[in-house]
């Protein structure tokens, strides 16, 4: 017999969820003691093999580079502090902190120091801009993408002396046409090499540094472009947003974190990259292209003071390492405060 | 087949703890459906059991043997993966005879179960294919495939299904049910669909804040919820739930109007207590209090009404096509037989 | 709807501007190298002389040791790259898919590497290859140029691993496989563009560094592309048509193996993957 009860609610707090209302949810464990008493651990050697599995896979990669390039890097520190000669035998001695001494007197060096800010700071600016607008541009499916994207991306195939070597052979006016060009557009009195005018001549390797690195940011660039997702776009252009408003509210934030990382590396990257200068100009004319980099190859190869190419090669890692912090550090702190 | 028992499991990543103290005893080829919200870990107990995640303390033990520290390879069990996992440079052949391979079966062997499973799932004409080449339904059939061919002590599915339609998922499980009466596996199923839990399951284990919170046949969940997270977690629409307290002959609910209900002895007066009902068991009747419908919702089996009892929520569900609108009244009345009484702590009254 | 076709057209017009650009220091490079001595001077700025030649291949081929320099740099970039490959495969896996205590230093030592001037190594190695008896052989600059490429190679890997679904390795290890069985038949399989991205761009790489070839080779027999190319052009340095002959032989290469991979670069350089 079903008997019904009326509420009759007046003022009745209820309530139609699926989580309780009230109160914690007691466990309905019920007690259950093992019959296997035994604990055992996992054997030692088991153990061992878990937890030495990720350094198994990594093992061959670290071996090489700590013997490779963390110890040779350890020991060329030290020879900032040595007296290396390489073609000299009595050579090897301790002077302390000479070398830096000499480098702090030295009028090449600071020269040297103002012309790898700018080589550093015009490279990456002119990469940066030209590759960012190639990766929007190449973001746009059209017929043909494939075949454009290989052949704007060959540069970066090309060895980086050949490079040099192709520039610097553009820029002779013998052989090359850029002379002659400059000079029929009135921009230089006449056609003689870029290369040899101590005023400009720092435009040669640059121009080459910028034809060279475009693909490296074009490509890394599209890579985050394509990771977009596309409907993102679509409910922008839907409430409203033109060109360059979806491109400021979203393919630049979505950017940032690449463009941050490539940036950075890549300025770190460029200010060591001597290659070009030493095949085009040497550091000439009279040291007005001479760049950090550039000069310490030019101390360990041709004067072959490896003491003193590592003293100045301590400072730029020094001040990369400072620059490099700069960036990070106050990016961390918010990052962490966020 | 087996056995496997899971003893005060529990599992954290560094400071957070997932699980804390799972208590499982499944029997030989029992079917056990895990429900619970999303994140209470359902899959991490799934993974444990495979060996796919480490246990951070108590023992899993299959056919009496503990397996704590053996390799996936070795527990000689199966996993079908909500996104089925198919080796996509594989055909679906090669696929569903990968274990047999690694294991160095014969070739006959190995053609005879890829034969065996294929009729079994109506595979036979995708043998061949990449997995790229099969729809969603297919796919599922070959991640099924793969768990058959292997006959493995226990299958383990983490939500096998939810990427499929209506239709077909309705059609799996019913295979799936099938399939389990003929192999007989020792069987643990996770999944989020209420419909799967209640028709596939032997057992359901209901779990919450890393914690086991009842274990039983579907039935016994939905007529006894062992506390208020069962009450409400399992049946859809979920349950009502009033709170009142505690008197001698009765709940007083929060207005003052008093339920006439015989509780067991022995607790004390003045208890707060909550009362539930589930939305169909909720009548609808000439007499009986007056509510007002505030939103209707067939679902063509039926209409789920929301109604509000002097401000206060209420969902009924009635399979009745009796024609309401918003703003209507009606009246409803509550069989006592079907009231559920929980204490303060949130745990069963038992009647 | 009207649609405008000068968007159109000004995305095609840029486009076109940079191929031409990214081709046209090449294609001098080309047309010099046909170009007969004679005709050099008095057609310099001409896009096209009006007769070609291939007798600076001919003598490049035939009176310079050309040909040892393209076999060691084969053998040097070849073994490099799959040195390389193999390794990065490894350690990019290790990244990937493991959390452990240590990743970060890792991490934190490639990115190291990646950001200190070389030139700094070169008497070190010098000195420690030396008694070993690597330097002046192409093996001390195999071992040197796969310890240099290994950390960008790393990260190039661990991105294509980043986009393979773990549960793929799982279901591997349930159906009886180790972790390094997974791994190599079930994993290695799915990265194949990874592999080819980063057999190519390392390649490359090894194919023009100067830097270490020049410094821990001397004499031709052992000298690779690049250094046997700048000791030509030294020598040789006014018959401009066999430098860019031999500049056009050593750029085919590098630029073949680089079209062949270029599409899975873009693929694979991801924000965690950059360097040139
Ligand atoms: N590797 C991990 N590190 C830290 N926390 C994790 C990790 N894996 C899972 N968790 C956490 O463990 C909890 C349980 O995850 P689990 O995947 O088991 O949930 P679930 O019950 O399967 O949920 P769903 O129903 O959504 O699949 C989640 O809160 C999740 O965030
Ligand atoms: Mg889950």
């Amino acid at each position: 017999m079903t008997s019904r009860q009326h509420l009759l609610p007046a003022r009745l707090t209820a309530t139609t969820a699926m989580m309780p209302p009230t109160g914690t949810i007691l466990p309905m464990t019920t007690a259950f003691t093992s019959s296997h008493g035994r604990r055992t651990r996992k054997p030692f050697l088991a153990q061992l093999a878990d937890h030495a599995e990720p350094y198994l896979y990594s093992a061959p990669a670290l071996i090489l580079i700590i013997t490779v390039m963390l110890v040779p890097l350890v020991l060329g520190m030290s020879y900032a502090f040595r007296d290396i000669q390489l073609l000299n035998p009595f050579s090897g001695g301790f002077v302390g902190l000479d070398h830096f001494r000499t480098l702090s007197q030295d009028k090449a060096f600071s020269g040297a120091l103002k012309n790898t800010l700018w080589w550093t700071g015009a490279s990456v600016v002119l990469q940066f801009t030209f590759g960012l607008i190639l990766a929007l541009l190449l973001d746009k499916p059209f017929r043909g993408r494939g075949m454009v994207q290989a052949l704007v991306f060959l540069p970066w195939a090309v060895p980086s002396f050949l490079a040099g070597l192709n520039w610097a052979w553009l820029f002779n006016p013998v052989i090359g046409p850029l002379p002659h060009w400059l000079f029929a557009l009135g921009l230089i009195d006449q056609p003689g090499n870029l290369l040899s005018d101590p005023h400009h001549a720092m435009w040669g390797p640059i121009i080459a540094n910028v034809w060279w690195g475009i693909p490296f940011f074009a490509i890394t660039l599209l890579a985050a472009l394509q990771s977009i997702p596309r409907d993102l776009y679509e409910a922008a252009s839907i409430d409203g947003a033109n060109w360059m408003q979806r491109f400021l509210s979203i393919t630049l934030p979505f950017l940032a974190p690449t463009i941050a990382i490539t940036v950075l590396l890549r300025t770190v990257w460029v200010s060591n990259f001597a290659d070009l200068i030493v095949v085009m100009t040497g550091g000439g004319p009279a040291d007005r292209t001479q760049i950090v980099a550039s000069y310490i190859f030019t101390q360990a190869f041709k004067a072959l003071d490896f003491g003193y190419a590592s003293a100045i090669a301590l400072v730029l890692l020094v001040l990369l390492i400072a620059y490099s912090m700069l960036i990070i550090l106050p990016r961390q702190t918010l990052l962490n405060k966020g | 087949m087996a056995s496997i028992t899971i003893d005060n499991l529990a599992k954290s990543y560094g400071t957070y703890s997932v699980l804390q103290g799972v208590n499982l005893e499944i029997k030989d080829g029992e079917f056990i459906v895990l429900v619970g919200p999303s994140g209470c870990g359902k899959s991490t107990l799934l993974r444990m059991i495979a060996g796919l995640e480490e246990v951070t303390s108590g023992e899993i033990r299959i056919d009496a043997s503990r397996v704590n520290e053996r390799h996936p390879k070795d527990r000689d069990i199966a996993m079908v993966f909500q996104s089925y996992a198919l080796y996509p440079h594989m055909s679906v052949a090669r696929n569903m005879s990968y274990s047999m391979r690694l294991r160095k079966a014969s070739k006959e062997k190995i053609e005879a179960a890829i034969a065996g499973a294929a009729s079994k799932l109506g595979l036979e004409p995708y043998l061949e294919r990449r997995p790229k080449a099969l729809s969603g339904g297919q796919r599922q059939r070959v991640a099924m495939g793969r768990a058959i061919v292997r006959q493995p002590k226990a299958f383990l599915f983490d939500e096998p299904l939810s990427n499929l339609d209506a239709r077909l998922r309705e059609q799996m499980r019913a295979e799936i049910k099938k399939m389990h009466g003929d192999l007989k596996a020792t069987s643990i199923y996770v999944t989020h669909d209420q419909i799967e839990a209640m028709t596939l399951a032997d057992r359901i284990v209901a779990m919450h804040g890393g914690l086991v919170q009842q274990v039983g046949s579907p039935l016994e969940l939905y007529d006894r919820p062992a506390n208020l997270f069962v009450a409400g977690f399992i049946g859809s629409p979920g349950m009502n739930f009033f709170e009142g307290t505690r008197h001698s002959d009765g709940v007083r609910l929060a207005d003052g109007t008093l339920l006439k209900v015989q509780l067991p002895p022995g607790a004390d007066d003045e208890q707060g207590i909550t009362v539930g009902i589930r939305p169909e068991h909720v009548e609808l009747s000439a007499e009986g209090v007056g509510a007002t419908v505030d939103l209707v919702e067939p679902t063509g089996f039926g209409i789920i009404l929301h109604l509000s009892l002097n401000g206060v929520d209420l969902k009924v569900f009635t399979s009745d096509r009796a024609f309401l609108t918003p703003g209507q009244q009606v009246s409803v009345s509550f069989p006592t037989h079907h009231l559920h009484f929980f204490d303060a702590g949130g745990n069963r009254i038992l009647r | 709807m009207r649609r405008s076709i000068l968007p159109v057209f000004a995305h095609r017009l840029a486009i076109l501007c940079y191929i031409v650009f990214a081709l046209f220091p090449l294609f001098w490079l080309l047309k010099v190298s046909l170009t007969p001595n004679d005709l050099l001077y008095s057609e310099g700025v001409r896009m096209w002389p009006s007769r070609t030649t291939f007798e600076h291949y001919a003598f490049v081929l035939q009176h310079s040791a050309f040909p040892v320099f393209f076999k060691n740099s084969v053998i040097v970039s070849g073994s490099t790259a799959i040195a390389v490959t193999i390794i990065a495969s490894l350690s990019g896996y290790a990244l990937s898919r493991f959390t452990f205590r240590t990743k970060y230093w890792i991490v934190g030592l490639m990115l190291l590497t990646q950001m200190f001037p070389l030139v700094m190594l070169v008497a070190p190695i010098f000195k420690i290859l030396t008694p070993l008896g690597l330097t002046n052989s192409l093996t001390g600059l195999v071992v040197v140029y796969t310890a240099f490429n290994v950390p960008f190679a790393t990260f190039l890997m661990q991105s294509f691993f980043d986009g393979i679904p773990k549960d793929l390795e799982k279901a591997a290890m349930i159906d009886g496989a180790t972790r390094f069985i997974a791994f190599r038949q079930i994993i290695l399989p799915l990265t194949l563009p990874g592999i080819a991205a980063t057999l190519g761009f390392v390649f490359t790489a090894a194919w023009s560094e100067l830097l270490f070839a020049l410094m821990l080779i001397n004499g031709n027999n052992a000298a690779t592309f690049p250094v046997g190319l700048l000791t030509f052009v030294s020598k040789f340095s006014v018959d401009f048509g066999q430098m860019m002959a031999a500049g056009v032989m050593a750029l085919i290469p590098a630029a073949l193996f680089f079209l062949l991979i270029q599409r899975y670069l873009v693929q694979g350089l991801t924000a965690g993957a950059v360097k040139g």
